[in-house]
């Protein structure tokens, strides 16, 4: 317990928690109406698609600064998001192509552009490619405020829209039927994804954020039938992620806080997977036994009476 | 020499790329090509800590085993009803790959593996392994490329039409025998493959450009299957060419301009390609707006033929009053009606002629 005690008294370590599990929080709760939405690879396209942004914001700042990095990210993830439902609204193409085809695009740029700031030789670029995987020993406190800041408006923007978000990703016909502007609606759920991607792009990087979205949801959603008590348990599993995640990075060396997290949410998936009641694979097996052994007895004993063989382990009465 | 050297291994990687890459974009399975090519990387590491060889035949097969455990706990995963096909994905290859990333921080820090170069790829540097062949100094993975090529193009070629049948229609495939789902992973196999040998040539994720991007444009020029792989093949070509080119020009990331390049050619084809290009999706909903407000003109100037409302209603202030026309659209449609001979313009009066007017009695006659 003294260990926990003198990692948690170094300063750094602790604002690498706070952040982790605001972030997780906050994406657990964002990410399950996408996964709901069956839109989960949206945020693999759109965290892809930040870097182009992030290189364009230090090309017109001319050093690395967040203020006007992260917007810059979010207008490329907000171009990459358009353009994937420009394709799939307007051509034969399927989703998952387009997909593919902004995520890749965009990253392909953003690569360019990484080569071309790094041509540049300018000392203060080496940090870029922390964008990559995240580099959460850099947080400040001043990124947490804005984390904190930011994850406030997008919880009073979910609160607030609260029916409406749940009635579009359940049912967007019906709320297309109720005069519900469902385009806009959509696009602000794929907006908030997308500030969700930029925020945690520099704890957890580009590619490992998907699995910050998408895992929280999934495992919360084993547990619980209704949408308010799985965005609240993706919230809580996202958080303790994040927070477990930061902590064991922080007691070994090498061991990137990004991965770590996602490896520790989805050891919570797959648990939730297995066990989770009702729903878990355990619970379906045992369920299905049961059912098999009780069937024949229900089922066949009327008909065992009248065959002229018997079947086995059902006595002939 | 460099120069073809780098170009070569460009084309026989994203010809190889687009020849499964048509298949699965076809299917619907595009996203998987990403799952795969960064799960390869857990594969690699997993060889290296084994064997501790980071080439050959040996990581090769690692990684695409780990590329086909990714397709196998996806399609497990979305078939246990637990979560849907698209988290299936998005659950499962992050895990691999933040374990793949893991392992290498922790144990394979001394060895040339870096997570940069899985992802980014090293294209610029291939003419430096070279090995002798007949008397020439040849990349290593240009012959690795061209085998895998090679093997892409034998499965492609011999299972053409149960290939072709099980993308369309996989039901049927199954019934009349042909084993779709052994198919499918047949072509995960080789996707797989293809990642590996690709992935220090242009990177984990340009070859996710190299799968999609090209196949898709092609399918926005054309439905034939023959022609879209043809077609697919033509553009990496094409992307890798401009790219070195360009690349070279601006001293930038090779593979990323190639990869770039196939973006271009798809913006091109969605915005003009002959059918279903944006543009002339614009044109033809425009012509159809103007050919159904002429319709329109025609049933307003039947209904109000002979009335006493006549000067009033049939003239052109009407239509931009009345139906709340533009003042061009209006000029528009009266043209087009003049044009082809329905209506005649009498001073400030328009008049139907025959041919018009058979044409909106024609449209009231099919209620």
């Amino acid at each position: 317990m003294s260990f926990l005690q003198d990692l948690l008294s170094s300063q750094i370590v602790q604002l690498v928690v706070v952040g982790a599990a605001l972030l997780g929080a906050l994406s657990g709760i964002l990410g399950s109406f996408a996964v709901l939405r069956q839109q989960s690879l949206l945020g693999d396209t759109l965290s892809h698609a930040a870097l182009p942004g992030v290189c364009i914001g230090y090309l017109i700042a001319g050093e690395r600064q967040l203020s006007l990095l992260l917007p810059a990210a979010l207008v490329t993830g907000a171009l990459a998001a358009l353009t994937v439902m420009l394709i799939t609204h307007r051509t034969r193409l399927k989703t998952d192509a387009a997909l593919g085809i902004a995520l890749s695009v965009f990253f392909a740029i953003g690569t360019v552009l990484l080569t071309l700031i790094q041509a540049q030789g300018n000392v203060s670029s080496a940090g870029l490619s922390s964008f990559l995987f995240g580099q959460a020993a850099a947080i400040t406190k001043g990124d947490i405020s804005v984390m904190v800041g930011t994850g406030a408006l997008l919880l009073s923007v979910v609160i607030l829209f609260w029916k409406e978000f749940k009635l579009v990703s359940f049912d967007p016909a019906s709320a297309q039927a109720l005069g519900l502007p469902v385009l806009a609606l959509e696009g602000a759920l794929t907006i908030i994804v997308a500030v969700a991607v930029v925020l945690g792009l520099q704890l957890v990087g580009v590619i490992l954020m998907v699995a910050l979205l998408i895992a929280p949801a999934a495992a919360a959603r084993q547990w619980t039938q209704s949408l308010s008590s799985m965005v609240v348990l993706a919230g809580v599993i996202g958080a303790i992620a994040g927070a477990g995640g930061a902590l064991v990075s922080a007691t070994g060396r090498g061991l990137a806080t990004g991965p770590v997290v996602v490896l520790i949410v989805t050891g919570v998936v797959v648990v939730s997977l297995l066990i989770a009641p009702k729903r878990g694979v355990l619970w379906q097996a045992l369920a299905r036994r049961q059912l098999t052994k009780k069937l024949p007895m229900v089922s066949l004993r009327y008909d065992a009476k009248r065959r002229k063989f018997p079947i086995r382990g059902v006595r002939r009465g | 020499m460099i120069a073809v050297s780098i170009i070569l291994t460009g084309v026989l990687a994203s010809a190889s790329a687009a020849l499964l890459g048509t298949f699965l974009v076809l299917r619907g399975s595009a996203m998987l090509s990403d799952a795969i090519s960064h799960s390869i990387v857990f594969g690699i590491i997993l060889v290296w800590l084994v064997t501790r060889q980071v080439s050959g035949p040996i990581p090769v097969l690692g990684a695409a085993f780990a590329g086909v455990l990714t397709v196998l706990l996806t399609q497990w995963l979305a078939q246990s009803q637990l979560v849907r096909m698209d988290a299936a994905i998005g659950l499962v290859f992050p895990a691999l790959f933040a374990a793949g990333v893991l392992l290498i921080s922790l144990y394979a820090r001394e060895v040339h593996i870096h997570t940069d170069t899985i992802l980014l790829g090293e294209i610029g540097f291939v003419w430096l392994n070279t090995i002798s062949l007949a008397g020439w100094e040849i990349p290593v993975s240009i012959i690795t490329l061209g085998l895998v090529l090679t093997a892409n193009l034998l499965f492609v070629g011999f299972f053409w039409h149960p290939l072709k049948l099980a993308t369309f229609d996989p039901a049927l495939a199954a019934a009349l025998g042909l084993f779709p789902s052994a198919l499918y992973y047949a072509l995960m196999t080789l996707t797989s493959i293809t990642a590996v040998a690709a992935f220090d040539a242009v990177g984990a994720i340009l070859f996710v450009a190299f799968v999609i991007v090209p196949p898709a444009t092609a399918y926005l020029l054309t439905q034939r299957l023959w022609l879209i792989v043809c077609l697919a093949v033509g553009f990496s070509t094409a992307a890798c060419i401009s790219g070195y080119a360009l690349a070279v020009y601006w001293n930038v990331s090779i593979a990323g301009m190639m990869a770039s390049m196939t973006g271009v050619g798809f913006a091109l084809a969605l915005l003009f390609a002959p059918q279903q290009g944006l543009l002339a999706q614009m044109l033809r909903r425009k012509k159809a707006r103007l050919e159904h407000d002429c319709r329109v003109m025609l049933a307003h100037l039947l209904t109000h033929q002979g009335t006493p409302q006549v000067d009033e209603e049939n003239t052109q202030a009407a239509l931009t009053q009345h139906l709340n026309w533009p003042q061009s659209h209006a000029d528009a449609i009266i043209k087009r009606g003049i044009d082809h001979a329905l209506i005649e313009k009498n001073g400030n009066l328009l008049r139907l002629k025959p041919a018009g007017e058979a044409a909106a009695r024609e449209l009231f006659a099919r209620r």
